[in-house]
């Protein structure tokens, strides 16, 4: 069995952030880059499946030169192979030129029984490369999945929606895109980190996919401004600590008196 | 012909909320042009709720109705859309950002071989373009952001944002040519929650927990609270790491972004990725011993004191109000 991964590295969730000089994308100095939470799971599932039947794990990512450290982030945990298609960013947050040249980048490497991805990269907060690779593969995808058991022609994914799940038994090769629930991400062991500097990483540039990053950044969605969210006033307090009972029944009427939410 | 197409998400044959709520906003939209509304609705049997749609301003509904479509499948319904597009030629499709609806878009965007505007909370007109504001990093900036060179645009619209309001027209009902519906993806079962409970990604109120609770029976105070207001229960990160609670509560960056009217934020301290996950609120609540706790920072009322003793006292409270 041949499994792709498809990771991206991004900002810490726990970074403050600012708008940058262009005012069109965040301020990137001192930024700490880690690998996307949900990338997390996808990468545990297809080291899970190497382990359990002897699977060969390719991890795949678009970005500039720094994000050849996510590939070495991956091979820690495990994996074997790692191709980082370099480009400039100029197809940051436009999700079908991203999705364009992971495919033509999947098709290099391929072909793939599974490929995985996680539901969404944190920061650009999308959720579409992974639908959209499948689709420009032309093979069934199931998004947002929490749990799987393996089968011998296909895979049972459950896939979370509102109030429930849906259970989807799928074909193969197909794209699944990983929601938290799906496993425990491992660490990576001090010996991982070690090994994964000598892990080879396939370096390829966009042209060499065939494709003009330049002409496809923007084409299909562009940032045309990025902005904070306006500062919030300060809210009333209500001090409870003394006598909780008279707290909680201004709390009640202010909700409904003042907000009139209730 | 022009105009705003909206995919109109149906589950058991009732409409989406949110589903409305994108009506509405293609219909505001769509006035300012003199361009019309167009739906598509897919499904099985859902050929009668087509003609109430015009309720919500749709001039024409294209409807495929299929038994093989009783289910969501990505492809099988994204070739419906594109069959709706390819007689429409709309600006712009409008989804719900639901997990069908951000699920489809992607699929269907790819398909039409254009861009997709996730999870917007603002739609307006830049000329003859459309511009949308989607919260990025998890809330903590607003991009405004276009479809570049896209026609159509895909666009789905973030729930609980935008009002849904009536718009009486007579709507056309069209048949789509049927699906071919291929193999290899099936839903065997739909799971749901346990009766009675609501979604925290639909719901109007949400009161949450955190680690302030201490053990995972203390969500039961939470419970009783979100019962008489009729409210979903959320979580934050710390109490469903800590196998208090399923992952399908957490509200927070990586949980579910959520706009609620109300949202009640109860021994939650206030990381910056659960802020990230409902600082959207309309209206925010926190309960919380620490006077010092970030969540203070981001809440419109804020209770400081026991939550043992405050949230037993508020459903009570809420008891007396509502009856």
């Amino acid at each position: 069995m041949r499994i792709a991964v498809l990771v991206t590295y991004v900002p810490d969730t726990a970074s403050t952030i600012k708008v940058g000089p262009s005012g069109k994308a965040i301020d990137e100095a001192g930024i700490k880059w880690i690998i996307s939470p949900y990338d997390e799971f996808a990468v545990e599932e297809a080291i899970k499946l190497k382990e359990s039947k002897g699977a060969e794990v390719t991890y795949i990512t678009y970005g500039p030169e720094r994000d050849q450290q996510v590939l070495r982030e991956c091979f820690a945990r495990g994996g074997d192979k790692g191709v980082h298609v370099v480009g400039t960013g100029a197809a940051f947050g436009d999700a079908f030129a991203i999705a364009q040249i992971l495919t033509a980048a999947v098709k290099k490497a391929g072909p793939f029984d599974l490929i995985f991805a996680g539901v969404k990269g944190v920061g650009s907060d999308q959720g579409l490369v992974g639908a959209m690779v499948a689709e420009l593969l032309d093979i069934p995808h199931v998004a947002s999945v929490t749990k799987i058991e393996y089968g011998e022609a296909g895979i049972t994914a459950w896939r979370e929606i509102e109030g429930g799940q849906e259970v989807v038994e799928v074909s193969l090769p197909c794209v699944i895109t990983a929601q938290k629930g799906l496993n425990e991400p491992r660490y990576p062991s001090l010996k991982g980190i070690m090994a994964a500097k000598k892990m080879p990483v396939e370096s390829v540039k966009v042209a060499d996919l065939g494709l003009d990053e330049a002409a496809l950044g923007g084409a299909t969605c562009r940032w045309v401004s990025l902005a904070l969210p306006p500062a919030k006033s300060a809210g009333k307090i209500i001090h409870g600590e003394q006598d909780p009972q008279a707290a909680a029944r201004e709390l009640a009427r202010l909700l409904r008196e003042e907000a009139k939410v209730i | 012909m022009a105009g705003i197409l909206v995919f109109v998400e149906q589950r058991d044959g009732h409409v989406r909320k949110a589903s409305f709520e994108a009506l509405s906003e293609a219909k505001r939209l769509a006035q300012g042009k003199g361009i019309p509304v167009v739906a598509v609705v897919v499904g099985s049997g859902v050929r009668g709720l087509a003609s109430t749609l015009g309720d919500w301003g749709a001039e024409k509904v294209f409807v495929a109705d299929q038994p093989e479509l009783a289910h969501y499948s990505p492809q099988a319904y994204a070739q419906a859309l594109a069959s709706a597009v390819g007689e429409a030629q709309p600006q712009a499709v409008f989804l719900a950002a639901t997990a069908m609806g951000r699920d489809l878009a992607g699929r269907l965007a790819a398909k039409l071989k254009v861009g997709c505007l996730p999870d917007v909370t603002a739609v307006r007109w830049d000329g003859d373009t459309l511009q949308a504001v989607r919260p990025v990093y998890s809330g903590k900036a607003l991009a405004t952001v276009d479809g570049g060179k896209s026609v159509p645009v895909v666009v789905t619209l973030r729930p609980n944002v935008f009002p849904a309001q009536k718009s009486p027209h007579t709507a056309e009902v069209m048949a789509l040519p049927p699906v071919a519906v291929r193999g290899g993806y099936k839903v065997k079962e739909v799971v749901s929650l346990q009766a009675g409970e609501l979604d925290v990604a639909e719901a109007d109120i949400i009161v949450s927990g955190g680690r302030g609770l201490r053990g995972p029976e203390n969500f039961a105070l939470i419970r009783e609270l979100a019962k008489v207001l009729g409210a979903a229960v959320g979580a934050s990160r710390a109490a469903v790491d800590a196998g208090w609670i399923d992952h399908a509560h957490q509200v927070g960056q990586t949980g579910k972004v959520v706009s609620p009217t109300l949202y009640i934020a109860c021994g939650i301290s206030g990381a910056i990725q659960h802020l990230a996950g409902m600082s959207s609120s309309k209206v925010i609540v926190a309960i919380n011993k620490d006077p010092e706790a970030p969540i203070f920072k981001v809440a419109d009322y804020g209770v400081v004191g026991d939550l043992f003793q405050v949230i037993p006292a508020l459903t009570e409270e809420v008891r007396k109000l509502k009856t």
